[in-house]
């Protein structure tokens, strides 16, 4: 071994000793992101992720949080289960993270919550609205309304403000989300005195619905209710309009993305659904992260990003509140007090409302209603809780 | 009435998807006896290469399907190529294995090289509806039907009537017997992989421009149940395929239709189940005892 090899190797021993020993002094806040950027959903988690990444710049260029920098550290699961185990896991042992955002779609919370609950880290899932994703116990909550809520408000809307009253259901069977969705559509539809008339399902990734449309078309409902994501909803749509069918298409957020438009064409248009936020529908902290958006990325941000970014707010919020128990050099201390503080949140200023916790660790706040038209959606009503 | 017309148009346009899926696949099974499950990957990398050819290029319809199926021929033979020629006198179930090694390979490197988001297809075949007593069918719908049969009687006449296709049968019946009677094996083979995943690049285009939507994984499933489809018409017999992929086709919509759409899927692994324990030959396949 050379004499200069054997320096080098020293010097970088050295190197590395340094860090460690500063990153003792003064660690940043380590907050985990999961989602995905790849895989047939991953518009919504990249929504996601660019907008944490956005309130974490922002909380950053002031100073950070308790004189401590936020550090993200971004796992992408590709929306599958394995994956976002596999990232939980990681970044709770690995990355010693005090607190995870993510998962983005339901049936990944579920099993991301259940990691998160068994080993003691505060998660918050910016944009799942299954019930079952805070079951998992107390160290999971989330940024958006759940399903049911979704499911109330499409009922009342299609009943009270629409007038209809004979509606058909078509459910992703294979979806968690989807299938919670049209549990309570159904329930709450038929107690205000409607008919569902037609109940059919199909497979994530399916391309040709035909077959459940006929059958719909059959029994001549006056709105179809799709609870399901962009992918098969665009297609829905236009196969409806090819068989002679020109109802009303009736979603949840899933909806929300430009791709529903590109897939869907014009038979999109003059489709209803509910969200979590629009942009006419907002106050000052809304537009100012509408402003911040725009010019960071150059679009407008959907819904999926106005959550994460509030997913973002919570958290950050209670760290800031839970003040010197946060700095606590025993991680699981740390973290237990970052929880505490998570499930007191109250009538905190969000983009898409005022928003308080409840003690399902579920927020309370207000819905929109959104049509869909020629280059955009169209805010039809705002739903208080 | 009307609606089980109108679900038997739906059956039909469905299934002649099927058909035009297996026929490649069961001709390059009737060939080299392989099953190649790669064939789904190849229909979706057709698929894309149209898209692009339209996107990027601008070329219209005809063009755009020809170039895709040139594209993905020439990829056939490369496979055969790296991956099945290596493996020409090892068992066949190593070949099989392989074949869905390139298949995980390919639909892999798509995603990664494309990301998994949906794209929706350049608009270049207008989209006329026509409603006869209340019952829809399209344009796309019977293109489908109409360049799966064409494509089926254009395979059957090159498989049975033109120098290449005696060749191509001849190593079928004995590859040994075959070379020694100065047929060039390898270049039928190859021969018969561009063939087959040019078949499968014309089905990727054309059922891109009739759902309007693709992405890598669009393979998996479809290709599947082609398989399904020419196991059911009897594996290796080209009208087979088009028969299979039709009664496959309408079977589903049928469950839909009088049951609960749920079963969809599962009939046609269903109906591979029964149709291996009942009759393993397919519909149309000729009964034969392997010689051990």
């Amino acid at each position: 071994m050379s004499k200069s090899r054997v320096l080098s190797i020293v010097l970088a021993a050295v190197m590395v000793m340094t860090a460690a020993l500063g990153a003792g002094a003064n660690a940043p806040f380590k907050i985990g992101v999961v989602g995905p950027t790849t895989g047939p959903v991953a518009t919504y988690g990249l929504s996601v992720i660019d907008a944490v990444t956005m309130a974490a710049e922002e909380i950053n260029a002031k100073g950070g949080i308790l004189g401590r920098e936020v550090q993200l550290i971004i796992e992408d699961n590709k929306a599958d289960a394995t994956e976002t185990n596999n990232a939980f896991r990681k970044l709770i042992s690995r990355d010693q993270v005090h607190a995870i955002i993510g998962a983005v779609v339901t049936a990944n919370s579920i099993v991301g919550g259940q990691v998160a609950q068994m080993m003691k880290v505060p998660m918050i899932t910016a944009t799942s609205t299954a019930e079952k994703v805070t079951q998992a116990g107390d160290y999971v909550f989330r940024a958006c309304l759940i399903d049911p809520v979704q499911g109330v408000i499409m009922a009342n809307f299609a009943y009270n403000s629409l007038g209809v009253r004979e509606v058909a259901v078509l459910t992703a069977r294979t979806n968690d989300y989807s299938v919670g969705l049209e549990e309570v559509f159904v329930e709450t539809f038929e107690g205000l005195g409607g008919k569902i008339v037609a109940k059919e399902s199909y497979s994530e990734g399916d391309q040709d619905f035909r077959a459940q449309l006929t059958k719909i078309r059959a029994q001549n409902p006056e709105a179809v209710y799709v609870p399901g994501y962009y992918t098969e909803a665009g297609l829905i749509a236009k196969q409806m309009r090819q068989l002679g069918m020109d109802q009303p298409i009736l979603g949840p957020d899933g909806f929300d993305s430009p791709k529903l438009f590109e897939i869907g064409g014009d038979a999109v248009y003059g489709s209803y659904f509910t969200n979590h936020y629009h942009p006419e529908a907002g106050d000052e902290v809304s537009q100012r992260f509408l402003d911040n958006y725009r010019a960071k990325y150059g679009k407008e941000p959907d819904g999926f990003a106005a959550l994460g970014y509030d997913a973002a707010l919570i958290l950050f919020n209670a760290i800031e509140r839970a003040g010197d128990a946060a700095l606590a050099r025993n991680i699981a201390a740390a973290r237990a007090a970052i929880r505490d503080e998570m499930a007191k949140t109250k009538d905190l200023h969000v983009v898409t409302g005022v928003l308080t916790l409840d003690e399902n660790r579920n927020p309370v706040k207000s819905a929109v209603i959104l049509k869909v038209v020629e280059g955009g959606y169209e805010f039809v009503e705002r739903v208080e809780p | 009435m009307q609606e089980v017309v109108q679900q038997l148009v739906n059956g039909i346009s469905l299934g002649s998807i099927y058909g035009l899926i297996a026929l490649g696949y069961t001709m390059v099974y009737g060939i080299i006896r392989l099953i190649n499950f790669a064939h789904g990957d190849i229909y979706m990398i057709g698929a894309f290469v149209g898209y692009f050819a339209i996107r990027i290029f601008h070329l219209s319809f005809l063009p755009a399907l020809l170039v895709a199926m040139a594209v993905s021929a020439v990829l056939g033979m490369v496979i055969e190529r790296l991956a099945y020629r290596p493996l020409r006198n090892s068992t066949r179930i190593a070949a099989l294995i392989t074949a869905i090694g390139v298949s995980f390979l390919i639909q892999n490197t798509a995603l990664l090289a494309w990301t998994p988001d949906p794209r929706s297809y350049p608009d270049v075949f207008p989209l006329r509806t026509y409603e006869i007593g209340g019952v829809y069918v399209d344009n796309r719908q019977i293109a489908i039907l109409g360049v799966a049969v064409v494509l089926m009687v254009v395979l059957h006449y090159i498989v049975n009537y033109t120098q290449i296709g005696r060749a191509m049968r001849a190593v079928s019946q004995d590859a040994d017997t075959a070379r020694l009677m100065g047929i060039d094996v390898d270049r039928v083979i190859s021969f018969t992989f561009a063939l087959g995943s040019a078949l499968a690049a014309a089905a990727g285009v054309l059922v891109g421009i009739y759902y309007n939507r693709i992405d890598p994984t669009m393979g998996s499933m479809p290709g599947l149940k082609a398989f399904v489809a020419a196991v059911l018409g009897g594996i290796g017999v080209i009208p087979g395929a088009m028969l299979g992929g039709l009664v496959m086709g309408i079977a589903e919509v049928a469950v839909v239709a009088l049951t609960a759409s749920t079963w969809k899927d599962a009939v046609a692994f269903a109906i591979l189940i029964v149709i291996l324990l009942v009759r393993p030959a397919g519909l149309l396949g000729r009964q034969v005892r392997e010689k051990v």
